[in-house]
């Protein structure tokens, strides 16, 4: 049975840079909590010597000529972002002035 | 069977909406139909039907009919590229460009692209004519389009079931007739469960076997582009379109593509069948059971050679995959904060406005970035996410074993048939469970499709799914296409 806490649901939303309600932690404490307890099936599994594989087709070091290829117009690339100045995207200041 | 349409020969000379796309493809090019008028004829069929299934997001009638006026131009010049003319969909996680595209998602409300899926662009180039964007689950995670942040799909055999998901627009629309095919993509059985839940077939390429160019990423090492149709050969036509390698997606495989439609032979005699004993578990639905087991026996009848198999490391596919995806999700949907593309919600410095605008995602969404973020943070790596890939080598093994004994392994799509709207929206970890079968697939490197095979006695279709081995699309077409010679479950069309 695995359980989060309330503290581990805010620190995990920190992480993920989301902004959460008090509602929605106690629903993800709880839902993630379910979905944990469910995964620990897997401790059943005699893995020691088991190599790790993150892709179903293994492909390694594929290159390619370092060529000058079309891009997108600097227009069509800035074309959904929220707000732009001089050709770029824009945020707000990070830094103190 | 409910309702029945006439005969091929007749379907050949008329708009039938349910014409398959093959016999499309043939009256467009003997100029018995232009596409204009067969564009027209779905556009309108989309105008009455969908507000009802719900199935389009967006319909993108002006260019559509443009598309079509070229095709009619082309078609007269005598040009025979594989989809010239024919009206087809696509999901709305694929980029085409300016054409509004949101993955299911306030995050990416309003988002068009600025250019073409390698998929879509192929399409494009096979002449085909996009009649719109699909409903999908919010960036392909769910399996019902109810985690769709605009709408959710109706099962065209039932409204007030899912058509399932994630690809369900897609799914809905084809059985519906509302397009004469479409694309999907599979994460864990996107494509085969809305395929199973509908009636139709659907297919989930090899790992590789299509570029991921231009798809909105959930899962970037189980992410695939499947095709939808009627009729396995439909889908055969479709596959062959998107299928191919492309240097902008480093996974995809350089391979020659085989001709698809020509493995539809009919002949399936002495092929191997393994039943992996794995997948007849207490929670099988036994209306399932029976059309599945009734489905080997036709197989059998047809000259293959059914052999008991077991793949052992099954049950632990799910949880796998529930870590595995979300870690990627957690990685892949960290760009969305309100910067290159969606709207951007304004807090007091940077990090407010990031977590404020993700706040945009909805709760499924946050589910798995969360479960994602947990799993790979400091101190549970090892635990959970290490764990899982390494599990997931004694899953892909499992299929190497099987696959030398057979040519093909044989299972239900689904464990059911469709859910009702709103039976399982609140409770994540049901909603997970209706992919059991289909994930196995995705964390391995094997392909597998859905063909309808029955229909239970509330008059919902039933999926047979075939699973094949590494860029074996051949092998499970052949054998789903013997499969439909030789039943009708394919011919009957929902009461839309």
């Amino acid at each position: 049975m695995s359980t989060l806490s309330l503290q581990d649901v805010e620190k995990i939303a920190l992480l993920a840079r989301l902004y959460l309600t008090p509602e929605e932690k106690a629903k993800y404490q709880q839902q993630l909590s379910d979905v944990l307890t469910y995964v620990e099936q897997l401790s059943e599994l005699d893995l020691d010597g088991v190599p790790p594989q993150a892709h179903a087709v293994a492909q390694q070091n594929i290159m390619r000529e370092d060529e000058v290829n079309s891009t997108i117009p600097i227009n069509k690339a800035l074309g959904n972002a929220a707000a732009t100045a001089d050709d770029q995207f824009a945020i707000q200041a990070v830094f103190d002035e | 069977m409910s309702k029945m349409t006439e005969s091929a020969d007749d379907m050949t000379k008329s708009t039938s909406p349910f014409l398959s796309l093959t016999g499309l493809r043939a009256a467009l090019r003997d100029g018995s139909i232009s596409s204009t008028a067969a564009t027209e004829a779905i556009l309108t069929r989309i105008e009455t039907i969908d507000p009802t299934l719900r199935s389009f997001v967006t319909v993108t009638a002006e260019e559509a009919l443009a598309q079509a006026r070229a095709a009619d131009q082309r078609l007269a010049n005598g040009e025979k590229t594989p989809l010239l003319g024919v009206p087809v969909a696509i999901k709305e996680i694929l980029c085409s460009e300016g054409i509004v595209s949101q993955a299911g998602s306030k995050i990416l409300e309003g988002f068009k692209p600025p250019y073409d899926a390698y998929v879509v662009s192929k399409l494009k180039a096979a002449g085909a004519v996009i009649v719109g964007m699909t409903n999908t689950d919010e960036f392909g995670m769910g399996s019902s389009t109810e985690y769709s942040a605009f709408q959710t799909s109706r099962n065209p055999w039932n409204i007030e079931c899912t058509p399932g998901g994630s690809s369900g627009g897609s799914a809905a629309a084809v059985a519906g007739g509302l397009a004469y095919g479409a694309l999907g993509t599979d994460t864990g059985g996107s494509v085969r469960l809305p395929a199973s839940f509908c009636g139709i077939v659907g297919l989930r390429p090899t790992y590789g076997r299509v570029s991921r160019w231009g798809v909105i990423a959930y899962a970037s090492s189980l992410d695939q582009v499947g095709p939808m149709g009627r009729t396995v050969e439909d889908t055969a036509v479709m596959l062959q379109t998107i299928s191919g390698y492309d240097e902008r997606d480093s996974t995809s495989i350089e391979t020659a593509v085989p001709d698809y439609e020509a493995a539809c032979t009919g002949d399936i005699r002495g092929l191997k069948i393994g039943i992996p004993q794995e997948y007849f578990i207490e929670g099988l639905d036994p209306e399932v059971k029976a059309a599945v087991e009734a489905a080997i026996e036709q197989l059998a009848a047809l000259g293959a050679e059914i052999v008991d198999i077991s793949l052992p490391h099954t049950k632990y596919a799910l949880p796998m995959y529930y870590l595995i995806a979300t870690a990627e999700a957690s990685a892949n949907l960290a760009r969305y904060d309100g910067v290159r593309f969606g709207p951007r919600v304004p807090g007091k410095d940077v990090i407010e406005t990031t977590m404020r605008t993700r706040a945009l995602f909805g709760p499924e969404v946050k589910n798995r970035i969360m479960l994602g973020t947990f799993v790979l943070s400091a101190g549970y790596y090892d635990a959970y996410y290490g764990r899982a890939l390494k599990a997931r080598t004694l899953l892909i093994n499992d299929f190497n074993r099987a696959f030398e004994q057979v040519d093909v392994i044989l299972t239900p799509t689904s464990p059911t048939t469709a859910f009702k709207i709103g039976e399982k929206a609140d409770d994540p970890l049901q909603m997970y469970l209706t992919d059991i079968f289909t994930v196995s697939l995705n964390l391995s490197a094997s392909c597998g499709l859905s063909v309808p095979c029955g229909r239970d006695s509330a008059g919902l279709p039933i999926g047979l799914q075939l699973i094949g081995a590494t860029l074996q699309e051949e092998t499970i077409l052949r054998v789903a296409h013997a499969y439909q010679q030789a039943t009708e479950w394919h011919t009957a069309h929902p009461p839309v």
